[in-house]
C-alpha cells in the first residue's frame, strides 16, 4: 500500500517504542546509537538530557521523588512526538523520563531526535523538553533536611512553551 | 452516571487516596469538581476553588467545560512539574 521509503521509515521507528517511563537509568550514547542505526538519511542528532541538582529555590535537596500518572504519561509525550513530527522535519525521537527516588547528579529525563539538518533537531529538542515540562503528568517532590516539599510549576516553564504559539496554562 | 477518580500528587495527599469509583449526575469536569467540593471534607480541600488543579479525562488534560460520559477516568492533580 506504501512505497518502499515509508515502510522502511515505520519499520526502522518501530524498532523500539519511542518513549519510556522507567525508574532505569539511561544509556546515552546507547540511546542515541539505537535512534540513528542504519538511517543514512541521519545528519543531526540534537539530545537534552536533564538531571536532578542538589539545590533548588535555595534549599538543599537530598532526594527527589517523581511521580507519575500510569497510562496517560506515555499517552501525552507520544502525543507531544506526534505534534514535533508535524512541525519539523525530523525522522526519529527518543523520550526516557525517569520516576521513583532519584539523587542530586542522577540523570532524570533524555530527549534525543534526529533529522537531516541541524537547525531542525536543536529546535525538536527544545519543542518536545518545553512541552514535556508543562504538559506531561509527572509531578516532583524533594526529600530536603527541613522535611519534604511538592516542586512548583514555574511561569517561565509556560513561557518557554509560549514561544512556539502554544498556551501552556499549567502554572496559572 | 458511573466515573473512576483518580488523584495524583498532593491532591492525593489531600484526599488520603489515589483513587475511587463513584456516581455523579455532574455534565462536566467542573460541575464534578464543584459536586465534589460540596461533599465535604476531604474533597472541599483537595480541590478548593482557588487551588491550581488540573483534569483530565480518559488520560487527556481537559478544561472544566468537558462534558462526562458514564465509565469516564477523571484525574484531579496539581500543575505538573516533570522534566
Amino acid at each position: 500500500m506504501h512505497g518502499n521509503m515509508h515502510s522502511r521509515h515505520h519499520k526502522l521507528s518501530m524498532k523500539y517504542p519511542r518513549v519510556a517511563i522507567q525508574a532505569a537509568d539511561f544509556n546515552l550514547a546507547d540511546e542515541v546509537a539505537a535512534l540513528r542505526a542504519n538511517d543514512p538519511r541521519v545528519g543531526a542528532v540534537c539530545s537534552f538530557v536533564g538531571t536532578v541538582r542538589d539545590r533548588n529555590d535555595g534549599a538543599s535537596v537530598a532526594t527527589l521523588e517523581l511521580e507519575h500518572y500510569p497510562g496517560m504519561t506515555e499517552k501525552a509525550i507520544e502525543a507531544m512526538i506526534d505534534a514535533a513530527q508535524q512541525r519539523f522535519d525530523i525522522f526519529g525521537a527518543r523520550v526516557i523520563h525517569r520516576v521513583g527516588l532519584l539523587q542530586p547528579l542522577e540523570q532524570i529525563v533524555l530527549v534525543a531526535v534526529t533529522s537531516a539538518h541541524r537547525g531542525t533537531s536543536f529546535q525538536a529538542c527544545e519543542f518536545l523538553m518545553d512541552y514535556l515540562k508543562t504538559q506531561a503528568p509527572f509531578w516532583k517532590r524533594e526529600l530536603t533536611p527541613q522535611g519534604s516539599r511538592w516542586v512548583d510549576a514555574r511561569v517561565s516553564d509556560d513561557a518557554a512553551l509560549a514561544r512556539w504559539g502554544i498556551a501552556a496554562g499549567n502554572s496559572a | 452516571m458511573d466515573l473512576k477518580i483518580l488523584y495524583f500528587a498532593s491532591v492525593r495527599e489531600a484526599m488520603g487516596r489515589s483513587s475511587e469509583s463513584l456516581q455523579s449526575d455532574a455534565a462536566t469536569l467542573g460541575q464534578l469538581r464543584d459536586a465534589l467540593i460540596a461533599r465535604g471534607a476531604p474533597y472541599d480541600v483537595a480541590l478548593a476553588r482557588g487551588k491550581s488543579v488540573r483534569m483530565a479525562l480518559d488520560q487527556v488534560m481537559r478544561d472544566e467545560a468537558s462534558p462526562l460520559e458514564h465509565g469516564s477516568e477523571v484525574a484531579f492533580f496539581p500543575p505538573v512539574t516533570g522534566g
